[in-house]
């Protein structure tokens, strides 16, 4: 019983449901007062982006520089929808629709630039955020650079867990599966892997829609739980915010995306006391990081049990 | 079984192959020789799907593949190992063998065809859980190879197998594609060692600055004063 419980794929499961239940028991309990849920609402929609643009850049190897792009399209799409229809199965709706639309957004604009290789396809892919920002800067319907106001608020632990959740499974899954490993190949040398038979152009968008889709359900997150929505909020910075969680985690290890979200969200938590220094210390600590381990904080492992072991048996024999 | 007919390939402006023609039989290993930038890798990659002629065309067993994509291609019975073998560096050796079937479903038969790839390259199953950017020059080679054999290929196109090897390895990796050859794989083996690839191979093309100067038998043209002044390294 205890062995079929723990069998490896059902893991991250069991891993899940407990955060999940922590995370109840505290909002509950009224622990979490709502600085730190507001706090807690911000890793996990990095989280959801950083494993989302980590399929795209570090599982298939294509340089993006746009996935705040996507994430406004989803915070958008979601906001306008759920303004219009203020309940639960509205707000739903709108997160989804969001991410149909970022996705359809990737596609569109994945086709064409996708046959871009490194630094021309990471212009490209920050040019695509840069229009699609503008278009909501001028558009009517998005109330142009004053932004979208008063958006209902249906973010709870559930819903934030729920996704963040899935988002990192069907993700873990997706690379687990041959597909998966079709886009790992595209990485590691395009022209073998085409020569194997993999169609390279169809894996690369397949990844680029998978992430636009994810990336939206995080704007979809962000715009009900901050409520407003301005096209600023979307600039090139915020693609950067997220590059630099997937290097720092590593790049091609989702759940070091996870860890580097979870270590920035403390370090710019504990540095709140001294906003003056705030970023100079960011700044400083990420530049540590990337000497002392320039592969990232788990290079492209997973944590795992295994590695755990793997460690424990690496220390014994090194004491012996 | 493999035909090239009048085969012209263009990098922008500049002609890199000149109509080439040439015809590989079931069972044979045929090679293409020449120096460097003769137009022998853009004769394979144009062959094998990764490039895109201007004209001409490709029979294999008598379809016309010239605007099948290079998957369609690896369906039909070919399999490519690209000049520099480029495996998958941070994938284990498993991992890049098992990705050499990609395009194939029938589980059984594939576990088969890595055991026997793992029986032609024992070094490959010693080494089969480590990393193939680890691998040595020799190793990644046997690794390029036992990947192409996992698509069950009637014809096998190999580019410069012997680069960068030591001359030890490298004639072993020519009796390698000697057994494989004997096993039923039909052979087409792009090289500028020419000659290695003349001792292994039943016919032989000779391509210069884009078009084929000489072609005929191996032995024959082992002999011929020309190959041997210009390839051979005799007098």
């Amino acid at each position: 019983m205890m062995n079929r419980l723990f069998e490896k794929g059902r893991m991250k499961y069991i891993f899940a449901l407990l955060v999940f239940a922590i995370g109840q028991l505290l909002v509950v309990t009224g622990y979490l007062n709502d600085y730190l849920f507001s706090t807690l609402t911000t890793l996990c929609i990095n989280i959801i982006l950083a494993v989302s643009l980590n399929l795209i850049t570090g599982f298939t190897g294509q340089f993006s520089l746009g996935h705040a792009g996507f994430m406004s399209i989803g915070g958008y799409v979601c906001a306008l929808i759920s303004m219009r229809i203020p309940t639960v199965p509205g707000f739903l709706l709108g997160v989804l629709t969001g991410a149909l639309a970022a996705a359809f957004v990737g596609f569109i604009v994945g086709l064409p630039t996708l046959r871009l290789k490194g630094d021309y396809l990471a212009i490209a892919t920050l040019g695509m955020a840069e229009i699609i920002r503008i278009i909501f800067l001028n558009l009517k319907i998005t109330n142009g650079a004053a932004g979208l106001n008063g958006i209902p608020q249906f973010v709870d632990w559930m819903w934030l867990s729920l996704f963040t959740f899935s988002s990192i499974i069907l993700i873990s899954n997706f690379i687990r599966s041959a597909h998966g490993r079709a886009c790992v190949s595209i990485r590691e040398d395009e022209i073998a892997a085409e020569s194997i038979g993999i169609h390279a152009t169809k894996y690369k968008v397949t990844a680029f829609v998978i992430g636009a889709f994810f990336a939206g359900i995080a704007g979809g997150l962000y715009a009900s739980y901050f409520y407003f929505l301005r096209p600023t909020l979307f600039g090139f910075s915020r693609s950067i915010d997220i590059l630099v969680i997937v290097v720092l985690g590593g790049i091609g290890s989702l759940s070091g995306s996870v860890i580097a979200a979870i270590l920035l969200a403390l370090i710019s938590t504990y540095l709140q006391a001294f906003p003056e220094l705030r970023m100079v210390f960011y700044a400083v600590a990420l530049v540590v990081i990337m000497i002392v381990r320039p592969q990232g904080l788990m290079g492209s492992k997973e944590l795992s049990l295994d590695l755990l072991k793997g460690f424990g048996r690496k220390r014994q024999r090194g004491g012996s | 079984m493999l035909e090239i007919r009048e085969l012209e390939v263009y990098y922008g402006v500049i002609r890199a192959l000149k109509k080439i023609s040439l015809h590989v039989e079931k069972g044979e290993i045929v090679t293409l020789i020449g120096a460097n930038g003769a137009g022998k890798t853009t004769a394979l990659r144009t062959i094998s799907g990764l490039l895109r002629p201007t004209s001409g065309s490709i029979l294999l067993n008598g379809d016309d593949i010239t605007q099948a994509s290079p998957r369609e291609r690896v369906r039909k019975g070919m399999s490519h190992v690209p000049e520099g073998r480029r495996m998958f560096p941070d994938m284990s050796v498993l991992e890049n063998l098992e990705l050499g079937a990609f395009l194939r479903r029938d589980k059984e038969a594939i576990e088969e065809d890595l055991m026997r790839v793992y029986e032609r390259f024992p070094v490959l199953y010693e080494r089969r859980k480590q990393m193939a950017g680890t691998l040595s020059g020799g190793e990644q080679q046997m690794l390029a190879i036992g990947r192409a054999l996992m698509s069950r290929p009637e014809v096998l196109l190999l580019d410069e197998p012997s680069m960068g090897l030591a001359p030890l390895l490298v004639q072993e990796i020519f009796n390698m594609i000697r057994t494989i050859n004997e096993s039923g794989t039909t052979v087409l083996l792009v090289e500028q060692n020419a000659n290695m690839a003349l001792q292994i191979a039943s016919r032989a093309y000779v391509l210069e600055t884009g078009s084929i100067v000489l072609s005929g038998e191996a032995k024959e043209l082992m002999e011929s004063e020309e190959i041997k002044k210009a390839y051979l390294g005799g007098n």
